[in-house]
């Protein structure tokens, strides 16, 4: 069936139809909206004004630029120049700042401790907690009891730096030795007696009194004769109520007989000398600070 | 039966024939197959030869057998569900995880492990980032160090060891699969995993040569060699192989 009229009109809607017949039935010529149909246009439009301006095609090597020039790179780049240069002032001023009159310079010091926690919670609370409490193996930062010292210069060191890391030689460094191997199983009771007779807890008298003469051979060069411990070693004082890993019986034996190794990574890399001084500032200020 | 429509005799050659499209099924849906390749054909294939695409970045390496051994532990507890590892290059990104990751960085991967959810935070850069001991405490009781956290514990790791045969066959695989691994990788790849987890191994050197930048040590503490160990020493390289003191990126790509 095959239609030799110009238009083909369907007698019952009086509209226009497309030509296509399928077995006798015939398609209606029912045009878009106009509307909907210049919308489509302007988005074809759009599209290639959009290729044009923007990097789209692919070419041999690489694809058009774009009139435009924009690049991710380029703009994530202009983005961190820019609150670099907004802050850039105030950064240059606390990199060389002295901490220890940092208190004279309020805006500083204000700027100091906001960004000196934005870089803990960061890169920090992981281990020290988000309100720097620490957790087993990770000091206590709110305490005034410090391993290395808790001074603006040694606070600063230690986040430089870091703790038996191998990644910076400056780390601090010393090793506890694991007294396994060392001592007898009386004796390593007996030193853990000890070191519970010196931190004023519950222990076993006699085998304490036997403990303190393997406590001074063995400890003290580190902990002190006294058990008060030694900053230039990172040495804990055993004789207060802070322990880093516990004070326990069982505990003491673990760290006796195995020995710690707690590591720090070193942050002078990753941070600029800003925020090294900003979250210096920042834990200095947590209630420790010396 | 017809489908030519006589008012319109300019666009009758070509436009009417649809009608043979329309009738048979087989060549309809081979020229639809056609229609529809286009834009895959634009969008990915130009990927394969633009040269910011495949911007080559010194540093970058195959993964060192165990490292390959603990990304299978990574994939296989569906870390990735969780965390990605892709930093977008936003600012606030760079400003919390380092710089925006760089398509070269995990081209050795496959797959790749960008993620798309992060309900823990981004991995790309966790390199060296914390200790040993952190990945180890937290692995095994993640609330033992971050209260707030609700990633599961994966403590059974420290028991499970690494077959470093089937570690070999991994490295072969991923040659197969197009990364880089010579002859004599894959040769030593058994005796390389069980080298890694050891800072006294003979072939320290070798290692190093072989996989410059690769951090030996006992990551678990524990001796052997567990799904631990590979776990922390593929964390503890995760984007650490390139130096952004001396890279700079190229602003047009």
């Amino acid at each position: 069936m095959s239609s030799n009229e110009n238009k083909d009109i369907d007698e019952v809607t009086g509209t226009d139809t497309t030509g296509h017949s399928w077995d006798g039935i015939k398609e209606l010529n029912n045009p878009l909206p106009r509307w909907w149909l210049w919308c489509f246009y302007m988005t074809i439009v759009w599209a290639i004004a959009y290729t044009v301006a923007y990097p789209a095609w692919p070419m041999v090597s690489k694809a058009t630029t774009g009139l435009l020039g924009y690049s991710t790179r380029a703009e994530v780049a202009q983005d961190i120049a820019r609150f670099e240069e907004a802050n850039a002032e105030i950064s240059v001023q606390l990199a060389s700042a002295d901490l220890n009159v940092l208190n004279e310079n309020p805006e500083l010091l204000r700027y100091a401790n906001s960004a000196g926690a934005a870089v803990f919670r960061n890169n920090c609370s992981q281990c020290h907690g988000s309100g720097a409490a620490g957790a087993v193996g990770y000091p206590n930062l709110l305490d005034d009891d410090w391993l290395w010292g808790g001074d603006f210069e040694n606070i600063e060191y230690t986040v430089r730096h870091g703790i038996r890391n191998e990644e910076d030689w400056d780390a601090r460094w010393s090793e506890m030795t694991a007294y396994d191997d060392i001592f007898s199983n009386e004796e390593v009771d007996q030193v853990v007696q000890y070191v519970r007779l010196i931190s004023n807890q519950e222990h076993d008298a006699t085998l304490a009194a036997a403990g303190e003469g393997l406590f001074l051979d063995n400890c003290a060069a580190c902990h002190g004769e006294n058990g008060m411990g030694s900053r230039d070693l990172g040495a804990p004082n055993l004789t207060d109520a802070i322990w880093l890993y516990g004070g326990s019986v069982e505990t003491l034996e673990e760290t006796v007989r195995y020995a710690r190794f707690g590591v720090m990574p070193p942050w002078g890399e990753r941070l600029s000398e800003a925020e090294v001084k900003a979250v210096t500032a920042y834990v200095h200020q947590l209630g420790g600070g010396e | 039966m017809s489908d030519t429509n006589q008012s319109t005799p300019a666009v009758k050659g070509f436009l009417a024939k649809h009608g043979v499209l329309e009738r048979s099924p087989t060549l309809l849906f081979v020229c639809s197959l056609l229609v529809v390749s286009v834009g895959g054909i634009v969008e990915i294939a130009p990927l394969f030869w633009l040269e910011n695409t495949i911007e080559e970045v010194e540093g970058v390496r195959p993964y060192s057998p165990l490292e390959l051994a603990g990304r299978d532990v990574y994939i296989r507890e569906g870390c990735y569900v969780c965390h990605s590892q892709m930093i977008r290059p936003m600012r606030d990104e760079v400003e919390r995880y380092g710089h925006y990751s760089l398509a070269a960085e995990s081209m050795y991967d496959h797959p790749f492990q960008w993620g798309s959810k992060r309900t823990g935070p981004d991995l790309a850069r966790v390199g060296g980032k914390y200790s040993d001991a952190w990945h180890l405490d937290h692995l095994i009781a993640p609330r033992s160090v971050v209260p707030e956290s609700i990633m599961p514990g994966y403590a059974y790791l420290l028991d499970n060891p690494v077959n470093p045969e089937y570690v070999a066959d991994t490295v072969s695989t991923h040659r197969f699969l197009g990364v880089p691994y010579t002859d004599e990788m894959i040769e030593v790849a058994a005796a390389d995993v069980m080298a890694q987890v050891d800072p006294d191994t003979d072939s320290y050197d070798d290692l190093l040569e072989r996989y410059p930048g690769a951090q030996i040590r006992n990551f678990d503490g524990e001796p052997g060699v567990s799904e631990m160990d590979a776990l922390i020493a593929y964390l503890q390289m995760l984007g650490t192989l390139v130096d952004f003191s001396t890279f700079t990126p190229d602003a047009s790509r």
